[in-house]
Parts: structure tokens; sequence; C-alpha cells
């Protein structure tokens, strides 16, 4: 399941970051195979989103929450 | 020694810095690209050091071209290697910080580790073992500290002082990656990564995720109370700018028109004087009397940023501006143009991708500044006849109203072309963090001001200077001794009109201005700006508004000989009515003043911002390509107007 098509409050732990040039970078950022998220809220719109990683908050697009495969917890 | 300050971004590194270096601290920019170096001095036991300040990244290799900076200078350019790195590291963070941390640390060079603990003063939600941390990076200095309250300078300064030897410890044995070898530094980033995680726990005793930043956001990024909350944000801030620069700026306006008043009664007549009174000071004013407006628009940008709230804004902006090519913090710039276009452009800055930036820059000037106010008003009263529309509505205030709109429209309409046309290297992405709300620093917002205000001064100041001097040579010279004929003819007439003192000088004046090589140039283009419906008169205004727009009402007061009262311009208007062309038809219908209206509405005429644009974008050929669309759109939409309601 793709990060973009989770809904707010969930909680999901990151599986898999397929191949694509913003895989480093995402890694940089926190998203790690294993990490848990909790989806906090959406902009107006559905895009982007904001996530929370280990306390912190990060914004990002749906392209490149398409970018994340989650599994979800509980 | 040289050092280098280094840090993720939203660490309080700048807080750091600002405390280091108080006001020894200029801006420069790093060798071939758009980064700003923050360079200052730290004194240590009475000797000065040089601190350079890197842009804030997450790890040593870059995503962007701006990153390249940090990897350059730290590894690729000897002779640019700092002796030794400061790196803030943000303690409510931990984890995702200490990535660039041992990514620096393994670079060899001495560092010092600065623990910033603002979070934790403010929640005490969780603590760092400073002991294991230690452990984990032997060679490290690591010392504390609350830069938002001005805590650990001595501390920093004393470590600085008997920075740890480097002896050849490493986080990781493997050689830092190639800056492009995108497999390596992933393989790699892993690695860190993982061992990180091995420590993480036992450096931290665990954190509570109570989060009063979320309760906010639930408010802040509300599909409707979120844009209802930063239109009022907006409101207050332009409300603000508006009131309170205006009594500077009408000070500093009258102090200048008293000192050339002054210089030019004291002063021995001559070339000298009429420089210094007609050309420099009013110049130099020109230049001043922005710095209102610069200082109070980045007193607010600044609060904005350094309380989180703008990343916010950016969060739901984004989705809305995107399809133009814009950013959502191109809303910020924008919306400051409407005051004025220069710290609008330099407000830009905070836009990281290039195209997204670029983009918002060069559409910023079709923003309906406060510099048209005065064409607009004059323009209205002559030509739009008082009138109300659906029984209510002022048509001159509509006609007001429609401008901005006009501007608004065009600026979005050529981002979007733009977006179309500007190539890009990579693909745009948002990956931004959304800090926790903070209280603004005073010390950091006064040092932000004066930062951009001083940026102003020198840089755009020397090109609005230098014009300003081109324009008055232009309008006081003119080809042999035309113009003192011109003048001497106006004195016989004047005096066979039995004018009084102050009429003779003013016909005098108005007769000089149109022998000199300023009047010249405006008979010159009078076939090109026919079409639009303008005689040569209009002409010398367009040319002489390149200066600034508001110059227009000026010139037109000295073409048509009437004292320029600053307010109505009564005199000034029963004279642009009564104007005719040569076969008798009025100079001024609604056709020629809509077309006017228009012109000024697109065209880039300001030397100011222009110096700006040069400034911010680092070369000639961005400023250049704005004077060519904008003025190619101003002599269309001018001439279409014309021809519509000819």
């Amino acid at each position: 399941m793709k990060l973009s098509k989770i809904g707010i409050g969930e909680r999901v732990k990151v599986s898999e970051l397929p191949q694509s040039a913003l895989r480093v970078k995402l890694l940089e950022m926190g998203l790690v195979e294993g990490r848990e998220l909790r989806l906090m809220f959406k902009a107006p719109f559905g895009d982007p989103i904001a996530v929370d990683i280990n306390g912190y908050m990060l914004a990002l697009r749906l392209d490149e929450a398409d970018l994340i495969d989650v599994v979800q917890l509980n | 020694m040289k050092f280098a300050l280094l840090g993720n971004p939203n660490t309080g590194k700048s807080s750091v810095f600002n405390m280091l270096t108080g006001l020894r601290q200029h801006v420069g920019n790093f060798p071939g690209v758009t980064v700003d170096k923050k360079n200052g001095k730290i004194e240590l036991n009475g000797i000065d050091h040089e601190l350079v300040d890197f842009p804030g990244t997450y790890s040593i290799y870059p995503r962007s071209e701006d990153e390249r900076v940090v990897y350059n200078h730290l590894i690729v350019d000897e002779g640019e290697r700092p002796d030794a790195l400061i790196v803030v590291v943000d303690a409510s963070n931990l984890e995702r910080n200490l990535l660039l941390f041992s990514q620096l640390y393994d670079l060899q060079l001495p560092i010092l580790m600065v623990l910033n603990m603002i979070d934790l003063a403010e929640r005490s939600s969780q603590s760092v073992d400073i002991q294991k941390l230690q452990e984990l990076f032997p060679e490290a200095s690591i010392v504390t500290s609350n830069a938002r309250v001005k805590l650990g300078k001595d501390r920093i300064c004393e470590a600085l002082d008997k920075l740890n030897k480097r002896s050849g410890n490493r986080f990781l044995q493997e050689e830092i990656c190639g800056i492009d070898d995108l497999e390596c530094q992933e393989w790699e980033t892993r690695v860190r990564i993982a061992k990180i995680g091995e420590h993480i726990e036992a450096l931290l005793t665990r954190q509570v995720n109570e989060n009063v930043s979320e309760k906010i956001d639930k408010i802040l990024v509300h599909p409707i109370w979120g844009y209802l909350i930063f239109g009022g944000v907006l409101l207050l801030i332009f409300q603000a700018i508006y009131s309170f620069a205006a009594y500077p700026m009408d000070w500093i306006d009258g102090s200048f028109v008293a000192l050339s008043g002054w210089l030019s009664d004291t002063l021995p007549a001559g070339i000298f004087s009429e420089l210094l009174s007609q050309g420099v000071v009013p110049g130099i004013g020109g230049v001043v009397v922005f710095i209102p407006q610069i200082a109070l628009l980045f007193f607010f940008i600044g609060i904005l940023e350094e309380s989180g709230y703008l990343a916010r804004v950016v969060f739901i902006m984004d989705r809305l501006m995107r399809p133009l090519g814009l950013n959502g913090k191109s809303v910020v710039p924008l919306m400051s143009s409407v005051a004025c276009a220069i710290p609008g452009v330099m407000a830009a800055r905070t836009i990281s991708d290039k195209k997204e930036r670029l983009n918002t820059i060069l559409v910023a000037p079709l923003m309906s500044c406060s510099a048209r106010i005065p064409v607009y008003t004059l323009l209205i009263a002559l030509v739009i006849p008082d009138q109300t529309v659906l029984g209510f509505l002022n048509l001159k205030g509509l006609v007001l109203l429609g401008l901005y709109v006009l501007g608004t429209v065009m600026a979005l309409l050529v981002a979007v072309i733009l977006n179309k046309l500007i190539r890009k290297s990579d693909k745009g992405f948002l990956l931004l963090e959304l800090p926790g709300y903070k209280r603004p620093r005073m010390a950091n917002l006064g040092l932000l001001v004066w930062e951009k205000v001083k940026v102003f001064v020198l840089d755009a100041g020397k090109v609005i200077l230098a014009i300003s001097i081109v324009l008055w040579a232009l309008a006081s010279y003119g080809p042999s001794d035309e113009m003192e004929n011109a003048a001497n003819e106006a004195r016989i007439l004047s005096q066979e009109l039995n004018l009084n003192q102050e009429e003779a000088d003013q016909l005098v004046a108005s007769k000089k201005l149109e022998h000199s090589y300023i009047g010249h140039m405006g008979k010159f283009i009078e076939p090109v700006i026919k079409p639009l419906g303008y005689d040569w008169k209009i002409g010398i205004a367009l040319i002489s508004s390149f200066a600034a727009r508001e110059v227009f009402v000026g010139s037109m007061a000295t073409i048509y000989a009437v004292h320029d009262d600053g307010e109505t311009n009564r005199t000034l208007l029963q004279k642009m009515k009564s104007e005719r062309h040569d076969n008798g038809t009025p100079v001024y219908t609604l056709a020629s003043g809509l077309s006017l209206m228009v012109f000024y509405a697109f065209a880039m005429m300001c030397m100011a911002t222009l110096a700006v644009v040069k400034r911010e974008t680092k070369s000639w050929k961005w400023p250049l390509i704005q004077v060519g669309y904008m003025g190619m759109l101003a002599y269309l939409g001018a001439f279409v107007v014309y021809i519509i309601f000819k």
C-alpha cells in the first residue's frame, strides 16, 4: 500500500522504498524501512500531507508519498 | 583559523551564528551559485577567526544545486576547506540530526557538536545522555547550548579554543562517497542510519509525544480556517506596512526635498550645485524612501518564518500554486509586491526550488505596487467620468480595483506560460519539515532586517543613484545651445504675457525640458508610441519613469509648466484636460488614458526592482528578459485597449 492512500490519524510502518531518484533523500529525511509513521493531517484538497516521523513533522506531496510503500498497523 | 558552521535546517543554526558573530557578519555569495555565503568574525583570546555559515542540509550529499556548496567546500576544493567544523544538532530530533553529524565526523577535521536544547528546555519531554554521545563520537567536542536565550556562547568559545585533535577515529570505516555516486550514497546512508538506530535508544530517555503544535495545526491548516487565518495575517501585515511606513516615508521624502532646496539655494549656482541638488540628492532620496517598507516587511516575514507559521502557509498553498509553476512560498513574495516589488523579489529567497523561485521573481513586478498609485489616480481623475455603477459603485474606484485585478491575473497567467517555457533539470518535489512553533527572537529579527536593508541600499542603491544621475543629465542638457535659446524665448514670452515670477520659472523649465536630450528622445520615440495614443510629451514622462514610476506625475507637471502640489494636482489636471493634438482633438481621451494605465500596469519601469532582480538571480539575463516581456505586454496591451476604446 502506498503512503499516499492513508487516511488521517492512521499509523503505518514503512515496508519498502521502491527505486526512485528521491530514494536517498527520503532515507535522509528519516523514511527508512521499518520506521513507524502517523498521518497527522492533509492540506486542503488532500495534497500535500503531513506525517509524524519519530516526533518530527514532515510535509510531502502525494507524488512523493507514492514512492513509499507502507503496511498498516493495528 | 576558518570555522564552518553546519547543521540541519530548523536546528537554530542561524541563532547560533548570530550569537557568535553579532553584527560582525556580512553576506556575500558562494562562487558560481545563487547561495548566500554568510561570513562572520568570532574572537577567541583576542584573535579574530573566520566563521562561514553553510546552508542547512540533511546530509553532506547534495540533492539540489545549492547544496553542492557544502560537499564542494568540505571535500572537493582543498583551498576552501575549513580548519574545523561547528555542527549544530537539535537535541529534540537527535536521530535524524546524527546522520549529518556522523558524516561530518568522518571527514577527520576537528569537530564541535553544539547540542541545541531549545525544545528540551521548553517541553522537557526527553533528555540526551551526553556521556554516551561522547562515547559514540570520542574525538568530537560536545557542548550544550540554547541559542534562543543566548545560552552557551562562552562554552562554545571555550570549546573552540581547545578542540580535540583528530587521530583517525571514524563512525564508519568506509570512505565518503563521490558527489554523483548515488548507489554508494544510498548504501552508505543506510548503514549509517542502521548504526545510529542501534545506539539511539541508549542515548535518549524516551520522549513523550505530547505535541502542542499538533493542536494549533489542526486549526492553521484547516480547509476553511487555514485560509481565513492566512488571509487575515496578510491583511494585518499590509495594513501595518501601509499605515506605519507612510510616516517615515513622508518624512524622508520631505527631508530630501528640503535638502535639495537648501543645497541649490546655498551652493553657488553651477553644474556642481545642480548635479547635487537635482541628481544626487533626489537619487539617494529615491533609495532611502523604500527602507521603511522593506524593513517592516522583512520584520513581519521574519516573524512568520521564525515562529514556524511560514511552513504551514507553504503546506496549505502548495496545491493551489503548483499548476502555475509557483510554490506555496510564492504567496508571500507576490503579496509583498503589492506594497513594493523590491522586498517581494528579495522575499523569494525562501523558495528553495530554483525554477519556482525564478518564476516568482519574474512575475512579481506585475503585481500592482504602490508606486503605480499616483500614476493611476492622476489618469483616472483625468479620463474616467464621475459616475456610479449599479447605483452604488463608484466607477473611478472600480477602474482602480480593475487595474489591481489586471496586474494579479497577468502575473498568474505569465507564471503559467513561464512554467511551460523554462526547462528544469530535476523534477520538483516537496519534502518540507514542519517545525514546532517557537517564539520569534528579537535579536534574530533585528539582524535579518538590518541585513536586508543593507543589501538593498548597497546593491540596488548604486544602480538607482546612477540612473537618477543619467536621467538628470539628459533632462538638464541639450544639443549645443538649444536649451539656452529656448529658455530665453520663454523669458521673453513670459514678459510679453505679463506672467509672475513663479509662472515664468515654470514656463522656462518646461521649454528647457522640451529642448533637452530627454525632450529630443521623447520626440524621437513619438512615432513608436503614437499607435498607443501618446504624444512626445507623454514620451518624455515614460522615459523619465524608468527611474521610478511615480516620477511620471512630476515629469508631467514640469512639461505642462505647472506646480506639482503632490496632492490633488488640480492645475495639472486642467492643463492636461485642455491639451490638444495638432489637429485639435484632445490628447487625453478615455482611449489614450486607459491605454496609458494599462501601459503602466504591465511595463517594467522600475530600475530599483531590476537592480534587485539582477542581484537575486546573479545575472543581467533575467532582468533584461523581464524588461523585454513586460515591455511587450505593455505595448500590445496598451495598443489593444486604445483600438477598442477609440
